[in-house]
């Protein structure tokens, strides 16, 4: 991870902006922000932003590469759309930051500790597994995250919640080996591999 | 043959013994009181959902949808698509609009989908529509009245309609700050809806009420409060996580926020399946953590 990030420093030098707009997803509508702050001022989550979204566009056009990065500001998104909706020159705000968050996720800038990456990545390691979420895998999963320990006390803090699903029949106790998933898995793990190897290719993450 | 056929996306949270499984069980039963079939694509897959780019990156993401339609287009040919879920719908509608302004990522996508089995291209063939279109569009909502047997009468219903039902797509005709659909189904079913609801299309935190408990819990505690300001005694919403999130975290929230909170949460296909004739049961009532007592009196009682 860390050879791509050397990689794309070099290739990009000084240049964050152009590195972005062919790098992230929907990158290249990040030089139409006209700083007016309906996002920022839009978003649920907004005051837990250290760098809402209008400066994180700012700050992508004065090249501050690694505060952007290395920000757990683009963690803080709900996936709601109320920035894309309002937002008066219709750039793809929300997936602008979920292109960003991926991007310094996979150069291993982003936050370690975020729990929202954290729980990002295990979701899809557990969706792809057998092509549809396993959700008792998932729950137990994100409790015991942080080790055993911690993992019964949080596992205690939510047991009104896991028993009130057990008990109306929304979540399944046998999931670990019940849970069926797709049928075709292997086909879904020889495609999403494919689609990871071109998607590295284009974006010259391949070796 | 059945009035409406359409090919059916469920999700992930739709099967048995899953979160939204009530969900499901309530739109099996509005469905059949409406001659409404749904043809589910075989061996569908899940969509990523709002948290899966982190990992996935967009190729991966696109190309999970992608198999869906797909299957869709080669089974259920000529059909629109149908999603109750709103990430599900919001996912598939998203990379169904990426792939036809994309030439290359079309390309790509196609290429990665010959790897799967079944022999799969995808064409771009169907419509990607919501459940809530389906019936306003296809139906409107005088074919939705007919049915009812039972008025959801001096209920009063906080019409919570949440952010991805919503944005960035939205249901025709409705604006993205104060979409009125909701509420007329809850005037349809002869309930009252909470006219000025201003927590309508507050975001529940989705997701990150799992890694962001009390951020998520903050928005949520908004959405509950407003409707008992309101004079409420239910919330209605479309969104499985929506539903989820509003309902499960009271307890949570009442320890953190000395509230006393304890609203019941359906669906609207409840309030719809419970207005037809369909017993608790049928209407998945019974999925509820926090039971909705007046939905299961109404239930209980003989069609007039």
């Amino acid at each position: 991870m860390g050879d791509i990030n050397t990689a794309m420093t070099e290739q990009y030098r000084n240049n964050f902006l152009k590195e972005v707009e062919a790098n992230v997803e929907e990158g290249q509508w990040v030089k139409m922000c006209m700083q007016c702050g309906v996002c920022s001022g839009s978003c649920p989550l907004g005051p837990a932003w250290e760098h809402p979204p209008q400066e994180i566009f700012m700050m992508i056009r004065a090249g501050r590469r690694d505060e952007v990065l290395k920000s757990e500001s683009m963690w803080m998104c709900t996936s709601c759309y109320n920035c894309i909706v309002r937002c008066p020159r219709e750039l793809p705000i929300t997936h602008i930051m979920h292109g960003l968050a991926n991007y310094a996720h996979r150069l291993g800038l982003a936050p370690k500790m975020n729990p929202t990456r954290r729980f990002a990545k295990m979701f899809w390691n557990n969706l792809t597994k057998s092509g549809r979420v396993n959700e008792i895998e998932l729950s137990v999963g994100l409790y015991f995250m942080d080790g055993f320990k911690t993992g019964i006390a949080r596992a205690w803090a939510m047991k009104d919640i896991g028993i009130g699903m057990l008990k109306t029949g929304r979540l399944n106790p046998f999931g670990f080996v019940t849970h069926k998933g797709c049928k075709d898995k292997k086909g879904i793990h020889k495609m999403l591999k494919k689609a990871r190897e071109i998607e590295d290719r284009r974006k010259g993450f391949a070796a | 043959m059945a009035r409406k056929e359409y090919s059916f996306y469920p999700g992930c949270s739709s099967e048995r013994l899953t979160s939204a499984s009530n969900y499901m069980v309530s739109v099996e039963a509005m469905c059949k009181k409406l001659d409404v079939q749904l043809n589910e694509i075989p061996d569908w897959n899940c969509c990523g959902a709002s948290i899966g780019y982190a990992e996935g990156g967009e190729l991966p993401r696109h190309v999970m949808n992608a198999r869906n339609l797909a299957i869709s287009e080669q089974v259920n040919k000529g059909q629109d698509v149908v999603a109750t879920c709103a990430a599900c719908w919001l996912g598939a509608k998203e990379t169904k609009d990426r792939l036809a302004e994309d030439k290359g990522l079309l390309a790509e996508t196609n290429e990665a989908l010959r790897e799967a089995g079944m022999n799969l291209q995808y064409k771009g063939e169907q419509e990607v529509r919501h459940m809530v279109e389906v019936l306003i569009e296809d139906l409107g909502y005088d074919e939705l009245k007919k049915p009812v047997v039972k008025s959801l009468e001096g209920i009063k219903f906080a019409g919570y309609v949440g952010c991805q039902t919503n944005r960035p797509f939205g249901i025709a005709g409705e604006s993205f700050e104060n979409p009125k659909y909701l509420d007329k189904l809850v005037e349809m079913v002869g309930g009252e809806p909470v006219e000025k609801y201003d927590q309508k299309v507050t975001c529940c935190g989705g997701a990150l009420a799992f890694s962001e408990p009390e951020k998520s819990q903050a928005q949520i505690k908004k959405i509950i409060e407003s409707a008992y300001d309101h004079g409420a005694d239910m919330i209605v919403t479309p969104c499985p996580v929506c539903q989820m999130n509003v309902e499960v975290y009271q307890g949570q929230i009442n320890k953190r926020y000395g509230t006393k909170f304890n609203i019941p949460v359906a669906y609207y296909s409840q309030l719809m399946a419970v207005a037809y004739g369909a017993s608790a049961k049928e209407a998945g009532l019974n999925g509820q953590i926090i039971r909705a007592p007046r939905l299961e009196e109404i239930a209980a009682k003989a069609a007039r």
